[in-house]
């Protein structure tokens, strides 16, 4: 068997074997198992002597040429070129001294042990060259190992920051839509609020309407009785002149006169009644401006009476006044103020007729229904303060509640007759006004208006409005 | 004559006096004023019958109300006559008073001639 058959086999088979850095490419694996069965066949016919020698030298020459050609020129078979380099100058030379052999048998077979020994040496080096060659294979494919666990390490991390990065973008994208709809939430709560107190103060000046039909009826029937009886007095007066009795004259004079202040008054007061409930339903910006606080919380009193008796003819309550005639005029928002006086005062007239109707039911005698109104000045370390108080000998405010009656919404008033808004407004413009507001309830402490309850009575509520007085004025 | 006029309002007291001026200067009639329910019973006193002979009477007052003050006058001094003057003419004012008793029902304003009628009727 010749050399080149052997290398052959060799080089084939290690094509055909695929390795970490090496894959046996596709084309070429029909070509490499024709090859390797060719020179099997090639081998055992050699073997046999089935084949003359020198036909199957030439057809081994011819088969590792083409293997050899196949790996110098295709990139893709580059795994066989180490090999090659190993084994070609042992095929290189065992060819040289075939032909040697062949040409000079002579000088051949005199220098015959020279070239056993160096196709000894050109197998060792095909040998070393392989074991090298495996080596560095062999390291190689370690690091390929590593390279590929590397990439997949790479990729996997990719991959999760791919899929970080969209959980990222879901998320914010969730977040924003949830902001946005609380932005939207917020801003239709906002504009259902201003509709509220739109709502509020609206019903406020309905219930306002009676009583302010009223209190404007009553200076105006005085109006026109005091002209009518005034040109009456003047008719008696012309008479009187006829007649010379100066000294009546004189007393008619008089009474005219009286008459006419009776009039500017009764005009006046209707005035005022008119210009509060303009000022009650106007809905621009309202300004601060100075504001008697005893003749705004007396006129929101008769207001909140007068509406409270036309609305309900059964309703009725005693209402006492005690006004400081020293308080000085402060800084605040007619209106507002006005409604919370309105507010108080109307939930002071219901708690009492609240607990006049339970005392009938229950068949008690000698509840007297009454509310209260005062107000005083109080200097502490320097620091002025009006108080406004509202209290009333009502049903009083149950412990459990007391707390939620500022709560926005809480009423306990059958529905559709609150708002649930008024006391809770009332705190809100108390506030903005740097004041506060209090309630004390179901005892009978009233420091400001004792009267508020009859002897032993402990039953009823009183609201205390502080507001601060800045002594920029005088005291 | 003692005619009693009740009424919260006090010009009321200055207006009737200038109304009736020629009556009161005649000594025909005399006014006397109450401003309150309460302030009214308290001049009826407890006499039986009573120095006054004709109650007027506001119905919208604080505190006792011109009908609750109609019904109590009318317990006691059932000959008494009273009248309401009321700014609620309305049906439901007007025949409550009737039922408790009154005489008469005027609305504000006040119609001085036919108050003055009613008055002079009693007069003669
Ligand atoms: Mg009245």
């Amino acid at each position: 068997m010749n050399v080149e058959i052997i290398v052959a086999i060799i080089l084939i088979s290690y094509l055909r074997v695929s390795t970490l850095t090496y894959d046996v490419p596709e084309r070429w694996k029909k070509p490499l198992k024709w090859g390797f069965f060719s020179a099997l066949t090639i081998a055992v016919l050699d073997i046999s002597t089935l084949l003359n020698s020198e036909i199957s030298k030439v057809l081994s020459l011819f088969l590792v040429g083409g293997v050899i050609y196949v790996i110098l020129r295709y990139e893709e078979l580059h795994k066989g070129k180490q090999l090659v380099y190993a084994w070609l100058p042992l095929l290189l030379l065992s060819l040289l001294f075939e032909m040697i052999e062949y040409l000079f048998p002579a000088f051949f077979n005199r220098w015959d042990d020279y070239f056993t020994s160096i196709i000894f040496f050109a197998v060792v080096w095909g040998i070393a060259i392989w074991i090298i060659n495996n080596k560095q294979r062999k390291t190689l494919e370690k690091e390929k190992i590593k390279a590929l666990a590397r990439e997949q390490e790479f990729k996997a991390t990719e991959e999760m920051k791919i899929i970080l990065e969209q959980q990222v973008a879901e998320r914010t994208s969730a977040l924003t839509a949830q902001k946005e709809e609380l932005e939207k939430a917020l801003s239709d709560l906002n504009a259902t609020q201003a509709q509220l107190i739109h709502a509020e103060k609206m019903a406020s000046l309905g219930e306002l309407t009676a009583g302010i039909a009223h209190e404007i009826q009553n200076p105006l029937n005085f109006v026109n009785n005091f002209s009518e009886v005034s040109s009456e007095l003047l008719d008696e007066m012309c008479d009187e002149i006829q007649k010379g009795d100066m000294d009546e004259v004189l007393a008619l004079v008089e009474d005219i006169k009286l008459n006419m202040q009776k009039i500017s008054h009764h005009g006046k007061r209707a005035d005022a009644i008119v210009k509060g409930m303009l000022m009650h339903s106007r809905n621009n910006p309202e300004q601060k401006s100075l504001t008697d606080i005893n003749a705004l919380a007396e006129e929101y009193l008769r207001l909140s009476y007068h509406g409270l008796r036309a609305k309900d003819k059964s309703f009725n309550a005693t209402f006492r006044i005690h006004l400081d005639p020293h308080l000085p005029q402060i800084e605040v928002v007619p209106q507002d103020m006005g409604r919370v006086f309105l507010n108080l005062i109307n939930n002071a007239f219901y708690a009492v007729n609240e607990r006049a109707k339970k005392s009938k039911e229950e068949g008690i005698d000698g509840y007297s229904p009454t509310v209260n109104l005062s107000t005083a000045l109080y200097s502490d370390n320097g620091k002025g303060y009006l108080v406004i108080t509202i209290g009333d000998n009502g049903l009083g405010i149950p412990e459990s509640i007391k707390s939620k009656i500022f709560q926005p919404f809480f009423t306990t008033k059958p529905t559709g007759e609150g708002t649930g808004l008024g006391l809770s407004l009332s705190y809100d413009i108390i506030k903005a006004h740097g004041g506060g507001l209090e309630v004390i309830s179901d005892h009978g402490l009233n420091p400001f208006a004792p009267e508020a309850h009859s002897e032993g009575d402990k039953q009823g509520t009183v609201f205390t409005i502080t507001l601060p007085y800045e002594n920029t004025t005088k005291l | 004559m003692k005619v009693l006029i009740v009424d919260d309002e006090r010009d009321v007291e200055m207006l009737f006096r200038q109304k009736f001026r020629k009556e009161i200067k005649k000594g025909s009639l005399e006014l006397v004023f109450a401003f309150s329910g309460a302030e009214a019973l308290t001049i009826l006193g407890d006499t039986n019958p009573p120095s006054v002979m004709y109650m007027f009477s506001d119905i919208n007052m604080p505190g006792m109300s011109g009908l609750e003050l109609l019904s109590k006058v009318k317990d006691r001094f059932p000959k008494l006559k009273v009248s309401m003057i009321s700014a609620y003419g309305d049906k439901e004012n007007h025949d409550k008073a009737m039922n408790s008793g009154a005489t008469g029902f005027f609305t504000k304003p006040i119609d001085f001639d036919t108050l003055k009628r009613e008055i002079g009727i009693l007069l003669n």
